[in-house]
């Protein structure tokens, strides 16, 4: 257990990422390629993507991805190659399908609810605050003498 | 013989814990003084007992004392001094032990400096202490206990973890924990004020300088993190939305929203169920940080233990306390009564918003970091969620606050007009935008990024100032200044401390939109322009460090011809735990961090370098330091130290 941990370490060791060779020589598919790395999981390490990660799959992953640029793929066509055979688990980004809507919408639902509540809790604050006083007339010139002094 | 000792100490402080968990909240029910006053004393010799058991497992790993298990899978002989000492919390035992022991220095200085509190609540408050003391004291002796002994001793030790043997690291977690464990203290005080059934304006101005502490101590932690994080591993990355940066995050979030919701209870004696359910979910955060990290539940860079004994239990601890807290809470709301009533416009209705915004922020961060394992608990659908996530579902949140944050400070209590709350404004609006349109003319590219950021940072430090110009008054300018320093030094925290954090987000939109970035291969002797600099790479030899081997290059970085600097980015290999580290070589700067990588050689002979300009990089860490320091000048106002309807000290008969 201790030797794998060690072990998992070793790959994730964060020293560096994507090599000089591995870049492509357009500089546009290279920044392609790295904007999509950005959102690739490196999958034997815990929790980087594959644009920083040392480890050899993410190397080999990142060669992959420039493979699949190079031979004309669109962004979402990699992707989905990637995704094909390793599994969404290797998207950082999670998509819109069936469970992850829940995910995506659960931050607005939740604002939107405290905000409801937050707006009727005011406005019953609001017609509990006190009333303007009313002054009667006497009073009121009584109060202009005064602060006339 | 020490480990022993230690063990004993620690044992006996799990008695001395149930006893302050039970007799002083028996006391504080049956209103008996004798009962009560069991806390005080009960608080201090819990922190002696637990001072002693951490002083002997400290002893242990300085002495390298290879006859307990924990100094030998964390220690070896050929470590400096420095790392003995922070591998004494480098692990996961350790590190509890870290966490107890400021549990019990709360809970000492309640006992001290509490003096001011009303026996019956401190006694109460104290009682809670002791109950959280004796679930993770519990927690130590069944699971985790530290003192374990080897049968036979090794003659050297498996060596620490070479990531974490680093000054920012090692004191990370000491600041990160007395954060955490502050907010127990918020949350003991919830507690104690729900089975009293008052929550008034006296309980808000108790319980703001423990929140305040707590809060300064976390945002210092998290700030040394993300520091440690962007210097160390190697890419000049400062946040990774990391499960256990996550753990951090959410208690910092409510810890912000209840501070803010606490000085609302204390001056309008209203929101008092939302500050107490924030007190109750802030330390609800420290538990559940506590239970991801220890787990092995989610896999993350920082992860301590991956047992799932360890953590059932620490799901019980959290399962008692939450569940109890929020029973509790959801018993004794309605007897929480408002007493102030307050208009849709004024301070009170935008610190609900404030609020509101943070505890949603909080909560899209929790259902992100948890998201993993429910998908995979319920769908069976093994997935991911990353920064690219986190980054488009939280930031609209902090654009929200950051616009809000100026104007919701200048508010009046109760009822406000916008038109005439916005006049000192208008100024800092004006050149927030005239600020952002400007940086986006001058800058390469149609991101948003930069001009937000400008935009709001302006925003937020010139409406701080603006605010302090508005309190000097009329009249000539040294009587305005004089008028300024005489502020109450809450006054000057809130200035500060907003300062500190409008800097920090002008900082993250910064260096994430504006870096630049080379990576290339160069042969010794050569050279490259990297924004207005020439690096060189002059020199590549190897050296010999205490406990690693070391591939050291010689950077030289010149702009204009001129020499400015030479840097010296390194590779280390650590023999003993088989692992290699980079230490970028960084120059520190005002206004950039210049960041140079050394890589591994090619084939042929050349040299793999990486390099960056971070704009503004420090500006990040020194506004998370402002942030802090605000909230220091603001808990040293002296209407913290004198106690709400204290009796005045009786004066002496004259003879």
């Amino acid at each position: 257990m201790k030797g794998w941990l060690v072990a998992l370490l070793m790959l994730a060791s964060p020293a560096f990422a994507v090599q000089p060779g591995e870049m492509l020589p357009d500089p546009g598919l290279e920044a392609r390629a790295r904007a999509i790395s950005q959102g690739l999981r490196c999958l034997v390490c815990r929790n980087e993507n594959i644009d920083d990660s040392d480890a050899m799959l993410a190397r080999d992953l990142r060669i992959l991805l420039r493979e699949r640029l190079v031979a004309g793929d669109s962004d979402a066509q990699a992707v989905a190659y990637i995704v094909d055979r390793y599994g969404e688990y290797v998207l950082l980004n999670p998509t819109l399908t069936g469970s992850t809507v829940i995910l995506w919408l659960a931050g607005p639902a939740m604002l939107l609810a405290g905000a409801g509540m937050a707006l009727a809790a005011l406005r019953r604050r609001a017609r509990l605050a006190e009333p303007d006083l009313v002054i009667s007339p006497e009073d009121s010139a009584r109060l202009e003498r005064l602060l006339r002094d | 013989m020490v480990g022993e000792l230690g063990h004993f100490a620690l044992v006996l402080a799990f008695g001395v814990a149930l006893l302050q968990s039970v007799i002083p909240m028996w006391g504080a029910q049956r209103r008996d003084a004798r009962l009560m006053a069991l806390a005080d004393p009960a608080a201090v010799v819990q922190l002696l007992l637990i001072a002693v058991a951490f002083g002997a497992l400290m002893h242990a790993f300085v002495t390298s004392d290879f006859s307990l298990r924990l100094v030998v899978e964390n220690s070896h002989t050929a470590k400096p001094m420095l790392y003995k000492i922070a591998g004494v919390w480098g692990n996961h035992e350790g590190s509890l032990l870290l966490w107890v022991l400021a549990l019990a220095t709360y809970g000492a200085c309640v006992a001290w400096f509490g003096g001011n509190l009303p026996l019956v609540l401190k006694a109460r408050v104290l009682a809670v202490q002791g109950a959280i003391g004796v679930a993770f004291l519990a927690f130590m002796l069944f699971t985790s206990n530290p003192f374990l002994r080897v049968a036979e001793p090794p003659m050297n030790g498996n060596d620490l973890n070479p990531l974490l043997q680093d000054p920012g690291l090692a004191f990370h977690p000491p600041f990160l924990y007395l954060g955490y464990v502050g907010l127990s203290m918020a949350f003991s005080f919830a507690i104690a004020a729900l089975i009293e059934g008052r929550v008034d304006a006296a309980w808000g101005r108790w319980v703001r300088p423990w929140t305040l502490a707590a809060w300064i101590f976390l945002t210092i932690g998290i700030a040394m993190g993300s520091w440690w994080a962007y210097y160390e591993l190697g890419w000049g990355g400062f946040w990774f939305w990391d499960p256990v940066e996550n753990a951090s995050f959410m208690p910092w979030l409510i810890a912000t929203a209840l501070l803010h919701s606490a000085i609302v209870v204390e001056k309008r004696e209203s929101l008092k169920a939302w500050t107490v359910l924030l007190a109750i979910i802030a330390f609800g955060f420290s538990l559940i940080g506590t239970f991801i990290v220890r787990s092995g539940v989610l896999t993350s860079v920082h992860a301590f233990a991956n047992d799932p004994e360890r953590g059932v239990f620490i799901l019980l601890i959290l399962g008692v306390f939450m569940g109890g807290g929020l029973t509790l809470f959801a018993a004794r709301a309605s007897a929480l009564e408002a007493k102030g009533a307050f208009a849709v416009i004024s301070r009170e209705s935008a610190l609900v918003v404030n609020n509101l915004l943070l505890a949603v922020a909080c909560f899209v961060v929790f259902i992100g970091t948890i998201w993993p394992l429910v998908a995979e608990l319920i769908w069976a659908r093994k997935l991911s969620v990353g920064a690219p996530f986190f980054d488009a579902a939280f930031t609209p949140f902090m654009v929200a606050l950051a616009l809000v944050l100026p104007l919701g400070s200048v508010l009046p209590w109760k009822r406000a007009e916008l038109g005439r709350a916005m006049r000192p404004l208008w100024g800092a609006a004006a050149l927030a935008v005239a600020g952002a349109a400007l940086v986006f003319a001058l800058q390469t590219g149609r991101s948003a990024l930069g001009p937000v950021g400008v935009a709001l940072g302006i925003w937020i430090v010139l409406g701080a100032l603006s605010d302090l110009h508005a309190r000097a008054g009329r009249g000539a300018i040294p009587e305005r200044l004089a008028r300024i320093i005489r502020l109450p030094r809450a006054d000057w925290g809130r200035v500060l401390a907003h300062s500190g954090m409008g800097i920090t987000m002008f900082a993250v939109a910064a260096m994430t939109a504006w870096v630049t970035e080379d990576i290339r291969v160069v042969p010794v002797g050569g050279s490259y322009p990297l924004g207005p600099y020439q690096i060189e790479l002059r020199a590549v030899h190897e050296e010999n460090g205490p406990n690693y081997t070391a591939r050291i290059a010689e950077m030289v970085v010149r702009k204009a011809g001129v020499e400015v600097e030479v840097l010296f980015p390194e590779k280390r290999f650590y023999p003993v735990q088989e692992m290699p580290t980079t230490e970028a070589a960084i120059d520190f700067g005002l206004m950039r961090d210049l960041y140079l990588v050394i890589g591994d050689q090619q084939a042929d002979g050349t040299w793999a370098v990486r390099s960056y300009i971070k704009p503004f990089a420090n500006w990040l860490w020194g506004g998370c330091l402002l942030m802090a320091f605000g909230g220091a000048i603001s808990l040293s106002d002296r209407r913290h130290r004198i106690a709400a309807g204290a009796r005045k000290p009786s004066g002496v008969p004259a003879e």
